[in-house]
């Protein structure tokens, strides 16, 4: 992986922020580049997602937003043969420069993935597993109220309080969502990241996610792919419009819905990709 | 309509079938023949001082004893030598797949396995005893267990690598995900999810180790006692079945046999424990 430096002050081709922002700016894409192997996935990406909302990514498939999205966490570099270019700038820090640790990118950027994935462990340790690694916690008692916090705010702890101990695989898939979000929510991140967390759910569940996921927004910076549009209405403080890899067109929801700037957005919200 | 059960595409897969189908009973009669062999000829002589006593004098011309010595010894021998082989096998194995994974160092250390894999475990014996003889060390249980490792860890090795292969990638990343370090991913989710496929690896290298004769002849030697240091020679029951069978008395040959049962059944036991144990701990695993 190779990180190019970038001279802030040229102001970028592509970049389509839409108008000044009303909160600070949390995370700052610039000038991003991804390829696997030779296919360009994301082309010159610059964009500013805001703090403390819930900013949703949206687009047909394979417009890259899944990729976007795994730039956040550095991700994308699990994936063999990937490569990037440009800067993803957490509260200013680039988080691609050499001296950075990507495990405590990722403590501080949670991901909730498409499909729930238990570790293979009891309910009780799956929400320890994070605190223990990064040893936040001391005794048992500590880790005890912890764990019955974050499973509280996942909106699990009335249903699993009596079987903690418990396979986390015997739990619903719904139930299971909400187990990552609990544990993803242990390690005390600031940014939760979301990759259409609620496709594989049926609705009840669904609502469910995202109601935590509105909840949560007041401490924590969102971003969210999807690709239903009534999920990003339901959802979105902010959004970001990509095709092909590109940015098309960001900015606040209400803007973006009802004035789109750009043909390619005005298509897509009304159906017709 | 009917005459088209008899299409090619239908005739090739009755005979591929027939052919499946052969190979299986060729392989279940073989086991079953070898079974039957050592149950009808062994089981007569199997008595309680045969499992209980050590030879007496005599006991190789007919007299009383047993073989208590090579069950020890083999049990000390393949036990210690799957543990030696253990705590090498499995750092290799997860390094093998968490660091090198599909490289091209990756490819060359599985190569090197298999050709080790391949070697006859005559020649591990006299590699060992070619070491030992370099050493100044005589035959001894420690030397028996040493070779026993070196013959057990390709086998451990890449059986474990076949299973870590199959670890699901997202189970993986869900633990990148919270900020774990690949050796925190290895050690804490990774064996926990694979282990009853390490387990099985395990019993595979174990049951190679005990069954093992050529490699434990000028290393471990044999004797008739039961070994209580790590320096002196020690019996096994391979080759307590092979100095047996050798003896012109029909009643020690039948003893060879009734050895060569026990042998068996110790392999039984220990597989059936295993599977049971790796069944209890799977409970977390993620199907």
């Amino acid at each position: 992986m190779t990180t190019e430096f970038v001279d802030l002050n040229t102001p970028t081709r592509k970049a389509k922020t839409t108008g000044p922002l009303s909160t600070d700016t949390h995370i700052e894409v610039q000038d991003l580049n991804a390829f696997y192997g030779k296919v360009q996935a994301l082309k010159n990406v610059s964009i500013r997602i805001p703090k403390k909302q819930v900013t949703v990514i949206m687009g047909p498939s394979g417009c890259g937003k899944s990729t976007l999205l795994k730039t956040l966490n550095r991700f994308l570099e699990l994936t063999d043969g990937t490569r990037i270019t440009g800067k993803v700038l957490i509260d200013g820090q680039d988080i691609y420069a050499p001296e950075v640790d990507e495990t405590e990118v990722r403590k501080r950027v949670g991901l909730l993935a498409q499909r729930p994935s238990p570790l293979p462990m009891s309910i009780y340790d799956n929400v320890v597993y994070g605190m223990h690694i990064h040893r936040m916690k001391r005794g048992r008692k500590e880790y005890k109220a912890a764990v019955r916090h974050y499973l509280e705010i996942a909106g699990l702890w009335d249903e699993v309080q009596k079987r903690l101990h418990d396979p986390a695989t015997s739990l619903s898939i719904g139930q299971q969502q909400r187990l990552c979000l609990a544990r993803g929510l242990a390690v005390e991140p600031e940014i939760i990241l979301g990759d259409e967390p609620t496709s594989a759910l049926d609705p009840i569940s669904s609502v469910n996610i995202e109601s935590r996921l509105l909840d949560l927004k007041k401490e924590y910076t969102t971003v969210i792919v999807t690709h239903t549009l009534r999920q990003a209405k339901r959802l979105a403080d902010y959004v970001i419009y990509m095709y092909l890899g590109e940015v098309v067109e960001s900015g606040p929801a209400h803007e973006v819905f009802t004035h789109p700037q750009h043909e390619r957005t005005k298509a897509y919200l009304e159906g017709v990709f | 309509m009917i005459r088209n059960r008899w299409a090619r595409r239908h005739v090739a897969e009755a005979i591929v079938k027939f052919l499946m189908i052969m190979s299986f009973v060729i392989v279940a009669a073989s086991l079953g023949l070898i079974l039957w062999t050592i149950i009808a000829r062994g089981l007569p002589s199997l008595s309680w001082s045969m499992i209980t006593q050590t030879p007496k004098g005599g006991y190789y011309m007919g007299k009383e004893g047993g073989v208590l010595n090579a069950i020890i010894g083999s049990l000390y021998l393949a036990g210690g030598g799957t543990l030696l082989a253990l705590v090498f096998s499995l750092p290799i194995a997860l390094y093998l797949n968490t660091y090198l994974g599909e490289s091209q160092w990756g490819q060359y250390v599985r190569l090197s396995l298999d050709v080790l894999w391949g070697i006859p475990s005559i020649v591990y014996g006299a590699f060992g005893f070619a070491l030992m003889l370099e050493i100044g060390m005589r035959a001894s249980l420690l030397a028996g267990i040493v070779v026993l490792a070196l013959l057990e860890l390709p086998i451990m090795v890449r059986a474990m690598d076949e299973v870590l292969r199959l670890m699901p990638k997202d189970l993986e990343h869900a633990a990148f995900a919270l900020g774990s370090t690949k050796l925190e991913v290895a050690l804490r989710v990774v064996t926990r999810q694979m282990l009853p496929g390490i387990v099985t690896a395990i019993l595979l290298a174990f049951g190679r180790g005990i069954g093992d004769a050529a490699s434990v002849l000028f290393t471990a030697g044999y004797t008739d006692r039961i070994p209580t240091s790590l320096m002196r020679p020690t019996a096994s029951l391979p080759l307590a079945v092979f100095f047996q069978l050798a003896t012109p008395y029909k009643e020690v040959q039948e003893r060879g046999y009734a050895s060569a049962l026990i042998l068996t059944i110790i392999v039984l036991i220990i597989s059936l424990g295993s599977r049971w144990i790796s069944g209890r701990l799977s409970r977390y695993t993620v199907k």
